[in-house]
């Protein structure tokens, strides 16, 4: 294995990020709260007012205690970027969130595998989201072009009375490879919960994505949101389930899968259940290929076919 | 500069173009009338050469060429866009980077006055998306704007007016006649004799072919006093 000093690994990480289209400067601005981790070394851990962040090196990976005091409103977004730089390797985060009541921040995760061959990135969080708190989550993957990762991203929500969980996870740069998502949410009365999922399939990826709200509450609303293309032998299979089991419980699973060439493979499978007379819940799921007239209209503006398909499924990744 | 020679097409068996004849100038707005049904979206398709929209006869040459082969891209490429009459919408692509690709070496500035000059005001509408979200007016106006930004040889406006309220729609006919005047011929296609007052000259449609070519109060006068009324829609022998 190949040995790094703490300084080449975070300089690497940091080079990554910016190979991948980051924004470097983020990174290594003092006044932002971060958290980068490589494999298991905790390369920089800079905290803020009214946010906390304990680590706790593992010989798989790193644990690590993210809380925002009761009442802290956080300005601007922490950036938490982990990755794995070798070709070969294993890291395992064990988070644990404590978003305290009335608290608010934007949590922006970079997770960076540009040389994977062998891979496996795998999370698992238990997030507690109190009363009237803001958790707002954007997870965003940079792979290389060989596809020997596995990415196994889970996590149990709770979102407290009045509290809102917002999270996107998406994948497009490089190719997806093994991807296992897994987020479930628990709302109480009038909390919100929005799961959004964006991935580009390609080469042999395989995708699996599970989204689970349960609205729990009285008047606890949620949405489930998943926008993947698929290209080449790449398949996929999405569940968005959603369960309105309080008074005034609203709920919306919505799923759209683009299917590009003719060995691509996607699967939508759409769950509502209700439990109360008052709560509704609904899902639209639509699998398909890239609308002609679409690409027709950008080759009319002068772009070639290739590139105004591109221009799309950009569009439906953003 | 697009000289159309008897062009045919046969969808199913039946007959939609019959032996169309077009000339459009280097300069020129040419407006098509035609009632519904008479193949004007289909002239449009034809044209720009979308998909299913393959002539089974007749040529189609532009400056001299015939593209009657080539792709929708091979034909922008060349000059020549289509502005449809129901815009596609696209999930995730904002007005201003719409206006860009059309655009290609346009700044920020320059592409908000391609929106102005429809009516449309840059601060409110560069960081929409171009979907579901917009109103049919608002789309078309966009896409009206869009052909503006890319300065196009030929300019295909299917139905430009339609959808469009009685406030924006002069807005739009000065924008046809700017686009114009900085040097696009336009093929103008509408059923409204209103809006065949911008151009130099109106071809009337019926079943597929013109039947009539001229001035346009003179062509608009014939096209309501010969086709409005016509119980014979689609049947030019009568």
């Amino acid at each position: 294995m190949i040995r790094y000093s703490v300084e080449e690994e975070y300089k690497g990480m940091i080079d990554a990020y910016q190979k991948a289209g980051g924004d470097k400067s983020v990174l290594e601005s003092k006044d932002t709260a971060k958290l980068v981790v490589h494999q298991n070394k905790v390369l920089a851990n800079d905290g803020i007012k009214g946010l906390k962040i304990d680590t706790e090196e593992t010989d798989s990976g790193v644990r690590v205690n993210f809380t925002i005091e009761k009442g802290a409103k956080i300005d601007r977004p922490v950036h938490l970027c982990f990755g794995l730089l070798p070709k070969e390797g294993l890291q395992e985060i064990l988070m644990k969130v404590d978003a305290q009541d009335n608290s608010e921040v934007s949590v922006v995760a970079h997770c960076i595998f540009p040389n994977a061959v062998k891979v496996i990135h795998k999370m698992d969080a238990d997030i507690n989201i109190g009363a009237n708190a803001k958790f707002d989550y954007k997870e965003t993957h940079y792979h290389g072009e060989d596809g020997g990762i596995e990415v196994i991203p889970k996590a149990r929500v709770r979102v407290g009375k009045g509290g809102v969980w917002q999270s996107t996870f998406a994948l497009s740069q490089g190719l997806v490879g093994k991807l296992d998502y897994d987020f479930e949410v628990f709302c109480q009365e009038k909390a919100v919960a929005e799961l959004v999922v964006k991935a580009y399939g390609r080469g042999s990826d395989d995708i699996k994505i599970l989204e689970k709200i349960h609205l729990d509450g009285r008047g606890a609303r949620g949405m489930a949101k998943s926008r993947l293309v698929l290209s080449d032998k790449a398949k996929a299979e999405v569940r968005g389930e959603t369960y309105g089991n309080a008074p005034y419980a609203r709920g919306h699973v919505d799923c759209m899968e683009l299917v590009n060439g003719t060995e691509a493979v996607a699967v939508a499978i759409p769950i509502v259940s209700v439990t109360c007379d008052t709560a509704k819940v609904t899902h639209e799921a639509a699998i398909g290929s890239i609308d002609r007239k679409q690409v027709e209209t950008l080759m009319a503006r002068g772009l070639d076919e290739d590139e105004a398909v591109d221009v799309i499924v950009r569009g439906i990744l953003k | 500069m697009l000289v159309v020679e008897n062009l045919q097409l046969k969808l199913n068996g039946n007959s939609i173009i019959n032996g169309l004849d077009l000339h459009v100038d280097k300069g020129e707005i040419h407006g098509i009338l035609g009632e519904n049904g008479t193949g004007k979206t289909t002239i449009a398709n034809l044209i720009m050469g979308l998909s299913n929209y393959r002539p089974t006869g007749g040529r189609i040459l532009f400056e001299g060429e015939d593209i009657s082969d080539l792709s929708v891209s091979q034909r922008a490429k060349k000059g020549i866009t289509l502005a449809w009459q129901e815009p596609a919408r696209v999930e995730g692509l904002t007005v201003r980077d719409y206006l860009s690709l059309s655009a290609k070496n346009g700044s920020a500035g320059q592409i908000g006055r391609y929106l102005l000059m429809v009516g449309m005001e840059p601060k409110q509408y560069m960081d929409r998306d171009i979907d579901a979200t917009l109103s049919g007016g608002e789309r078309k106006r966009i896409e009206m704007a869009s052909v503006l930004a890319m300065h196009p040889k030929l300019a295909i406006l299917d139905e430009p007016d339609s959808g469009i309220d009685i406030v924006a729609l002069p807005l739009l006919l000065n924008g046809i006649m700017e686009m114009n005047r900085q040097g696009s011929s336009v093929l103008l296609i509408t059923h409204s004799e209103q809006v065949t007052e911008i151009a130099h000259r109106v071809s009337v449609l019926c079943a597929g072919k013109i039947i009539s070519t001229g001035a346009p109060l003179e062509t608009s006068q014939w096209f309501k006093n010969n086709c409005r009324t016509c119980p014979h829609i689609n049947e030019p022998s009568h």
